[in-house]
């Protein structure tokens, strides 16, 4: 904890309901966040077995100076993805972190599983195992409801819950965390299912004297105005993320209709401009957080005649519009916003949920499924239908629903369809088709997200393309976010929190490491997800990437199969360097 | 002299910036705890927030009137000061403030009362909070 030297970990075992903390004073050399995780990740889990095993864990960590500054608002979870049989790492915002470390723990290993269904509630020191038959089978929204009644903390609280495709082991189920944001790549969502956990409430009300009032003060502010004084985070808070929904699809690189298009003619009717004129009516922040980058947008549903209507409020964001728009060509907003509260209810990955159901349309078209498996003739732009859709998969209705909800590359290997399923290593693609950065940042990430290195940013930042400088970018970035992640930043603030920052903010607070040290940090955080990639037999020269990422031209042009395995054989020997460095 | 008052409560964002900042500069604490004001929400996130803190009370002041040693001072805009030396931790103001904006600090034994600095009003991004003129 802060001003400490041991990171206080807090383990929870759902088979025997022993709970154990231990101040660990060994962490330290990994900083927190991702670090930490990664680190207690290799310690406890069994890469033998399948990753929704019992025995496997759910590791959840803050970072060192969580809470205390702006926009150092995020929690990690790591984890073996049950989607992808590899390294699951997943960031969610919220109240979590403040309510983790509030409740005094820098991290928190839940393994085993409980003898019924069961809610974890922390409450400082104070941790129950408790019964949750009777909110089993729940929206994810309406556990929340329950549960915010139910236990204490209200204000400083964070409540973790699954929905029912969790519930049923939906490989891309998610992990609501309050309300509005989630653990939603990779499948948590099912790991926690398998446990028969349906949530987690942490709350607490520890105090941390400061240290050094005078530094701290100085550094919180400085970090303060240039959050709200400069145009730094400006876009996040104005129209949010889905101001790129346009020009990503002017670029030609917004997947549309399955990838078959790489641009969307109806971009405009579902643009950030115009879910802000039709339907934004709030914006929220985590906490934290001055920025305030989540925008609700609301619609309203005529449920009966004598103008009866009922109204719901759901988070937007780029990658929805994309998942749950372009991708099934859907030019409407409230009907975006209405497949968004499919996926929040029933607890799916948006991106997932939505390439899931790209596939299976394109499938039907190509005839390799019929209307007899699917139950619903999925047509491009049927919200109707892809509702319905949303809420097969996630109960697993058929055969079919069953085998689409282990994941679209399972799906494309089981019916046939490969080619087009759009997924990189089994992760389901985020809304991109910028060039090679992209496609070989998705693969040789560690988590196989636009979030690992930002490739999509770099085809975009290069003037001309050059092979080897593309992939030293991407290394580099990757890297960087290694000591980002371990101190759990937004990746919103990525361009604020310079090391410089990241520096000011760390001696302020006691921590008095120097940019070098930082360096060696990011280094051994990295080598020791590379480390965990390979025990889980991870070796990215093997991912058969789908044919369709080479037939539609990306904004880039058209792509070579021969060009991305040149890039990702050299970064492999970059990840190979790294791992011989003595650190 | 001015008093604060939480004005715009509808644009909330739930940053907490307003809490973070009153723990730091009033009591050198990184935890919301220590805040003398609290955001809370009504029916979960999807609610409203609304701001827990001094209404500064001017001409009756119930927690300056539970106050049995004189603790709480009255400020001239309204609301009241704490005198550290006098207070002896009994806890009747908090009982006695209507609104429950008075917090007992479990490490000093002492109440948390809004001195109305604006601190809170300075770090909201949204202009939710408002250091304003008495009467204005």
């Amino acid at each position: 904890m802060l001003y400490e030297k041991a990171t206080k970990v807090l383990y929870i075992d759902l088979a025997t309901g022993k709970i154990e903390i231990k101040q660990r004073t060994d962490l330290s050399i990994y900083l927190g966040g991702v670090g930490v995780a990664s680190k207690l990740l290799d310690e406890t889990m069994q890469p033998e077995l399948p990753p929704l095993s019992p025995e496997q864990p759910i590791v959840l960590a803050i970072g060192a100076i969580s809470g205390i500054y702006p926009l150092i608002t995020k929690t990690v979870a790591m984890f073996i993805s049950p989607l992808t049989g590899e390294l699951g790492e997943s960031y969610a915002g919220g109240r979590l972190a403040l309510a983790l470390s509030m409740a005094g723990y820098d991290a928190v290993v839940i393994r085993g599983k409980a003898s019924r269904p069961s809610y974890i509630a922390i409450d400082g020191g104070k941790v129950e195992i408790k019964d949750a038959r009777p909110i089993w089978g729940m929206d994810s929204d309406v556990v929340g409801q329950f549960l915010r009644d139910s236990e204490e903390g209200s204000g400083k609280r964070s409540i973790l819950r699954i929905g029912p495709a969790g519930e049923k082991m939906v490989k891309f189920a998610s992990v609501c965390v309050d309300t509005y944001r989630h653990f939603g790549r990779l499948g948590l969502g099912a790991l926690m299912g398998s446990k028969l956990v349906k949530a987690v409430t942490v709350t607490g009300d520890k105090t941390t004297e400061i240290k050094d009032f005078k530094e701290y003060f100085l550094s919180y502010q400085t970090i303060f105005k240039s959050v709200t004084e400069t145009d730094l985070m400006a876009k996040y808070h104005d129209l949010g993320t889905s101001i790129n929904v346009e020009s990503i699809s002017a670029l030609g690189a917004l997947p549309t209709k399955n990838l078959t298009a790489n641009h969307f003619d109806d971009a405009e009717q579902i643009s950030g401009e115009t879910f802000a004129e039709e339907n934004l009516v709030r914006k929220l922040a985590c906490t934290g957080c001055p920025v305030g980058c989540i925008h609700i947008g609301q619609f309203r549903r005529k449920f009966d005649d004598g103008y009866d209507y009922e109204s719901v409020s759901v988070a937007y964001d780029y990658e929805l519009i994309y998942s749950l728009g372009a991708l099934l060509g859907i030019s409407k907003t409230d009907e975006v916003l209405q497949l968004i509260e499919a996926v929040e209810k029933t607890g799916m990955d948006a991106i997932s949920a939505g390439v899931a159901l790209a596939w299976a349309t394109e499938s039907l078209i190509q005839g390799i499924v019929t209307e007899a498996e699917t139950l619903l003739p999925l047509t491009y732009g049927n919200t109707e239908n892809y509702y319905q859709a949303l809420l097969y998969l996630s109960a697993r209705k058929n055969a079919f629903y069953q085998a689409l909800g282990e994941g679209t590359r399972f799906a494309g290997a089981k019916f046939g369809g490969e080619g087009f399923a759009l997924q990189v290593a089994g992760n389901e693609i985020p809304g991109y088709h910028t060039g090679y950065a992209n496609l070989v940042g998705l693969t040789v990430g560690a988590r196989h997200s636009h979030l690992c290195n930002a490739g999509y940013s770099v085809d975009q930042s290069l003037k001309t393309f050059d092979e080897n400088k593309a992939v030293n970018t991407l290394f580099d970035e990757e890297l960087e976010r290694c000591l980002l992640n371990s101190l759990v930043i937004c990746l919103f603030a990525r361009k604020l929190y310079t090391r410089e920052t990241v520096l000011k903010a760390l001696n302020a607070t006691g921590y008095l490491l120097t940019d070098d040290e930082l360096t060696t940090i990011a280094k051994r955080i990295y080598s020791m997800k590379l480390r965990l990639k390979e025990k889980l037999g991870f070796d990215p020269r093997q991912v058969k990437l789908p044919q369709r990422f080479f037939k539609t031209p990306s904004m880039n042009g058209l792509l070579e199969s021969s060009v991305v395995e040149r890039m990702i054989n050299r970064y492999t020997e970059k990840c190979s360097e790294l791992l011989a460095e003595k650190i | 002299m001015k008093v604060l008052r939480a004005i715009e409560m509808n644009r909330c964002i739930g940053c907490f910036s307003c809490m973070i900042t009153c723990a730091a500069v009033n009591q050198q604490d990184h935890s919301i705890m220590k805040s003398a004001i609290r955001i809370k929400t009504s029916g979960g996130l999807t609610g409203k927030f609304v701001a827990i803190v001094c209404q500064a009370c001017k001409d009756d002041v119930p927690c300056a009137e539970a106050c049995p040693t004189g603790a709480l001072v009255r400020r001239q805009a309204g609301g009241v000061l704490l005198d550290k030396e006098k207070c002896v931790g009994c806890e009747r103001c908090v009982a006695a403030c209507t609104v429950d904006a008075i917090y007992f600090d479990l490490d000093t034994k002492r109440p948390i009362v809004c001195k109305h600095c604006g601190v809170c009003a300075r770090f909201c991004p949204h202009g939710c909070l408002r250091l304003l003129e008495e009467g204005q």
